[in-house]
This record gives C-alpha cells, structure tokens and sequence, in this order.
C-alpha cells in the first residue's frame, strides 16, 4: 500500500462568466511511496500548486481525495507541511521565533531548552546561525527560504509540500539551495510532493517527474523516472547518461503543450489509460523514444 | 559631508515663534491715552464709565480692569496668566475652580477611559468582521452610516439615557474613537495574506494563539493606522464635550474663561489643550513603534 496516494481527484471552479464550472484538473490518480521525492512540472495555471494545497488540507477537491498513511486528508495538519513560494515566514517574528513557533505547535509537551535546542539545529542545518534574532525583511530571499525549509524540517512532517519553492530566489542562489536541499533530504529521506516548473531543478531533486497538461481539464499525462543514481549534485548530474534524454524528453513534452490547440493531440490514445511511465533505465538509444509501459 | 550642523530645524522654529510672538505683541499693543482734544467733561464721562482713570499725579490712563476684556491680549498678559495658573497648578479654590494639573489629569483620564474602551471594543468586533466576510459585508452598511455621524449629535441622546454627564463625556469620546479602528481593524485583517492563515492552520494553532500569535500582530500596522485617526478625532470631541457638559477639564477651563471675559485665559486654556494633544500623541506613538513591523 502506498503511503500517500491521491485518488481519482478532480477539481471545479465556479466559471467567471455565468453559472457553469471550470475544471482545473481531473482525474488524477498517483501513488507516493515512503521516502520517495515526487516532482510535478506542468505550465503556469494547469492547476499543480491547486493539487499540493489539496494534499494539504488548505483546499478541497471536487471529487476524489488524498489519503496519507490510510487517513483521507480533510485539513491541514503538522504531518504535512508546506514549504511556501512566498516563504510565508511572519515578518512581526524573527528566525529563531518563526521556527519555534512551528516548532512549539509540533512538540507542545517540549520543554523551552528542548524547543531552544531543536530549533538551533536546524538553523545550523541550514547555515543561519548569527541570523537567530533577524527579522525576515533583513534577510535576502535565499536566506529567508532556507528559514522557510528549516520550519517545515523542523517540525519533521511525514510529507514536506514544497510549492515552487525557489521561484522567487535569484538563479545563482538557487542552485546552492537546491543542493542544500538534496543534503537535508538525504539526512531526512522525508516523503516530498514538490510543484515547480524549473526542469533541471525536478530533475536534481526528484526521484519521479509527473508532467502535467495545461489547463483547464488538465491530467497528469506521463510520470518520468529519473534514472540517476545518489547521491546527486549539480555538478555530476549533467555527466550522467540520462541526464539530457531525461531532460530533453520533459522539455519536448512541455514545448508540445505549450498551446492549448496541440494539448490533446499527443496523449489522446492514453486519455483514459492513465499516466504512462516514461524509464530510461534499459538502454533506450532515442531520447525521444524511451521505453514505455502501461 | 563637512556641512556645519547650523541648519538645525530647532533654530528655526524659533526663529519663527520669535517673529509671531513680535508680530502679535505690536498688533496688540494698545498706545497710551492721550487726552489732548478732549474736554474736561468729556474726560469726566470716559472716567465715569470706567475707560480711563486718573493716576495719582492727576494723570489720566486707560483702566488697567477694562483693558483686560479690550482687544486681544498680548504675549505678555497671556504669559502672566499663565504664570500665574501655573503657580496655582496643584490648588483647589473651590467646586468649580481647581488647579491646571487637576484639570489636565480629568481631561487626560476622560480621554483614556473612553479611547481604551473604543479601541478594544473596535479591535474585537473589527477581527471578527475581518475573518467573517459574510457578516462584515451585512454590517459594513451601518458602519459606513454611522461613521460620519459627528460624536457630539450623539450628545443629547447620551445624556438622556445615561443620565450622567460624567460618562457621556466618555461615551462621546467612546463614540468618536470606535469607527476608525473598526473599520480599518477589519480591513487589515481580511487583508492579511493568506500564507499566514495557511501557516497557522497547518501548525494547528489554536483559536487564541492564531488570534495573538498571527492576526492580532498580522494586522497590527493597519490597526495602529486606525487607531492613530481614531485618537486624533476623539481628541477633537473631548473639549467640544467637556464645554457642553460643564465637566472640570482643559475643555471646559477654555468655555469658563470664556464666561469670566478673560481672553488671556482663553488662549492660555487652548495652549494648555494643544500641550496636552502633543503629549498624549508622543505617547500614542511610542506605543505604535513597538507593535508595527516592516514587511
């Protein structure tokens, strides 16, 4: 059994324009095993960021639900904690305030020296120590993520939501984070749903990419298995054979569904069989003919 | 820089209060009386009337009594009346006429009971309008009607059914200070940003920690932004209310003033008001700098 599956999960919105509905994304059935990093990349709108709010409480699907550990999710809760794209740290606190804050709510039987000790450990984890008593705005947007990560770790979640979690974070900065990242999780091997739209960045980080079509009525349509062996880092992972078939083989599939007009062309005989699993694993010459399995 | 330091804003303000206080000296400076032109008779008549009287080396000069209500006093006479309040700042001469000190500490308490219990009333009903849209959006109506309604037109009505002008000095002062902050209140709280909320709910605050933790410091700014229009306007009602009322006040010490024809004491009653303004608006944002933070 898996240990976070999402459940044929569909989503409607009330239309703008009259009284009809919008669908978001429908029909989505993925199974998230324990310790595994699941990545989804789809284009702005196609209703992702909407899929991770779902698994954490903050949304509710139309049909459908997301059940964790045999529980179905009906709101949000310490075992899932979101890694926000606008960081959400509360700028009236200061790091270390921010973290026990979090902290404090996931150990409420703690003591004030356990909570102090706890908290300083994973400001260490994320190299923050002198920054403790910084309010967020003193800090860059780097900075102010790595606070973001260290609450959500902190707090030792069974799934961590990452939510474009780098967005805002300038490209140079970025890579050292997303490198960070890799090593908490090594450390950690926390089950992880993250949302972005930066390849290279799914790639370095995920053990399974889901592309998801554009929106509205947007479905996962391929699920990639990222092939590369950890540990990874940024440097020796463009070394690695699959690297750029994996690579090319997302970007190809983004760029087809860049327009809504070519949306439906490629899939459509697998409409309704479900994802198909891309694996680069056994020796597929083509990068743009890998092996396929239903 | 290697700028002299001697562009200081302080000197200028003196600068400027020097040629006011000048300028309103010699504007009412009143010249001595000359009786050349005039008759015996006609001497004898402003005598009689009280306009002049005769020194006594048979000089005639202007009533010193009768200057005092003549005109508008100048700096000196206000600075000796108020030289003079001052020195009687700690005395009670009777019901009606206590010391400036005791004066300023009714209009300052006043003030403060019915400022504090406007903004809490305004803060807690302002938080549950914010988190309840529904609900702000059926009361906001009466809000926006009753938020421009002067607090002194509440006045007879107050009286009348509180029966007490000691309170509804208060109630005034309640009704003056309550509409900013409501308003504004709920307006920063439905604005706080949503991930805060998210967060909140995620860690599984309770209703009270969420409350003090992420919404009360979430809103904070926007709350001290109607809180600073709400004490300025009940400032304003105070002193209209205490003349009305006939309450001891800095208010009142300027109608009373007014009654005795002393126009000295008048200005020095609205100096004393303007002080008062300044001190409690230091102290109001003394408290506004520990609660607001930088985005």
């Amino acid at each position: 059994m898996s240990f976070l599956s999402i459940d044929h999960m569909s989503k409607y919105f009330p239309s703008h324009s009259g009284n009809g509905t919008v669908c978001i994304f429908e029909d989505v059935t993925v199974k998230i095993t324990k310790g595994e990093f699941v990545t989804v990349i789809g284009h702005s709108g196609c209703g992702k960021s909407t899929l991770l709010n779902i698994i954490a409480g903050l949304e509710t699907p139309t049909e459908g639900g997301a059940i964790l550990n045999g529980q179905e999710v009906t709101g949000p809760g310490l075992d899932r904690m979101v890694v926000f794209q606008s960081f959400a740290l509360m700028p009236w606190m200061t790091v270390f305030e921010n973290i026990a804050l979090a902290v404090r709510s996931a150990y409420p039987t703690w003591s004030s020296q356990e909570i102090k000790a706890h908290v300083q450990k994973y400001i260490t984890l994320v190299g923050l120590q002198g920054a403790e008593t910084k309010k967020p705005t003193a800090l860059s947007g780097g900075m102010k993520q790595r606070v973001g990560l260290a609450r959500a770790f902190s707090i030792e979640p069974k799934v961590l939501l990452l939510d474009e979690p780098f967005a805002q974070i300038d490209a140079l900065t970025r890579g050292v984070i997303q490198e960070e990242l890799v090593q908490m999780w090594n450390a950690t091997r926390n089950t992880v749903f993250m949302v972005t739209h930066d390849v290279d960045e799914a790639i370095l980080l995920s053990d399974r990419i889901m592309l998801m079509t554009n929106g509205p009525s947007a479905r996962i349509a391929e699920i990639v298995d990222v092939t590369i062996p950890r540990p990874r880092s940024r440097e020796t992972i463009i070394e690695d054979e699959h690297y750029y078939k994996i690579r090319n083989h997302i970007i190809h599939f983004l760029v087809r569904h860049a327009s809504h007009g070519h949306a439906g062309e490629s899939g459509d005989d697998a409409e309704r069989s479900g994802p198909v699993e891309i694996n680069f694993r056994d020796q597929a010459t083509n990068a743009y003919e890998p092996v396929v399995s239903h | 820089m290697g700028i002299k330091q001697t562009q200081h804003p302080f000197f200028i303000s003196i600068f400027f209060l020097g040629i006011f206080l000048f300028a309103w000296h010699v504007a009412t400076i009143s010249p001595p009386f000359d009786p050349t032109g005039k008759t015996e008779e006609e001497l004898l008549v402003m005598e009689f009337n009280g306009d002049i009287t005769q020194t006594d080396d048979g000089q005639y000069v202007w009533n010193p009594e009768k200057e005092k209500v003549k005109g508008v006093p100048g700096p000196m006479t206000v600075m000796e009346k108020a030289r003079i309040e001052l020195n009687e700042a700690f005395v009670i001469k009777g019901t009606n006429d206590h010391g400036i000190a005791f004066l300023v500490g009714y209009t300052v308490s006043r003030f403060a009971v019915g400022f504090l219990a406007a903004s809490g009333v305004a803060i807690l009903l302002g938080i549950i309008l914010g988190l309840n849209q529904i609900l702000f959006r059926a009361l906001n109506p009466f809000i926006q009607v009753l938020k421009p309604i002067s607090p002194l037109a509440w006045m007879p009505l107050l009286l009348y059914t509180v029966k007490d002008p000691k309170w509804t000095a208060i109630l005034v002062v309640f009704m003056a200070a309550i509409w900013p902050t409501l308003a504004t209140t709920a307006f920063g709280v439905n604005t706080l940003r949503k991930e805060y909320l998210q967060v909140a709910a995620i860690l599984q605050l309770s209703w009270f920690k969420r409350l003090y933790k992420v919404i009360l410091p979430g809103a904070a700014p926007t709350i001290v932004n109607g809180l600073r229009i709400s004490f300025g306007s009940a400032l304003v009602a105070v002193v209209p209310a205490e003349m009305l009322l006939g309450e001891l006040g800095v208010g009142y010490l300027s109608w009373i003033e007014w009654n005795n024809l002393d126009i000295a004491g008048v200005i020095f009653a609205i100096l004393v008001v303007g002080t008062v303004g300044v001190i409690l608006d230091s102290g109001f944002n003394k408290l506004a700098g520990l609660v607001t933070y930088q985005e």
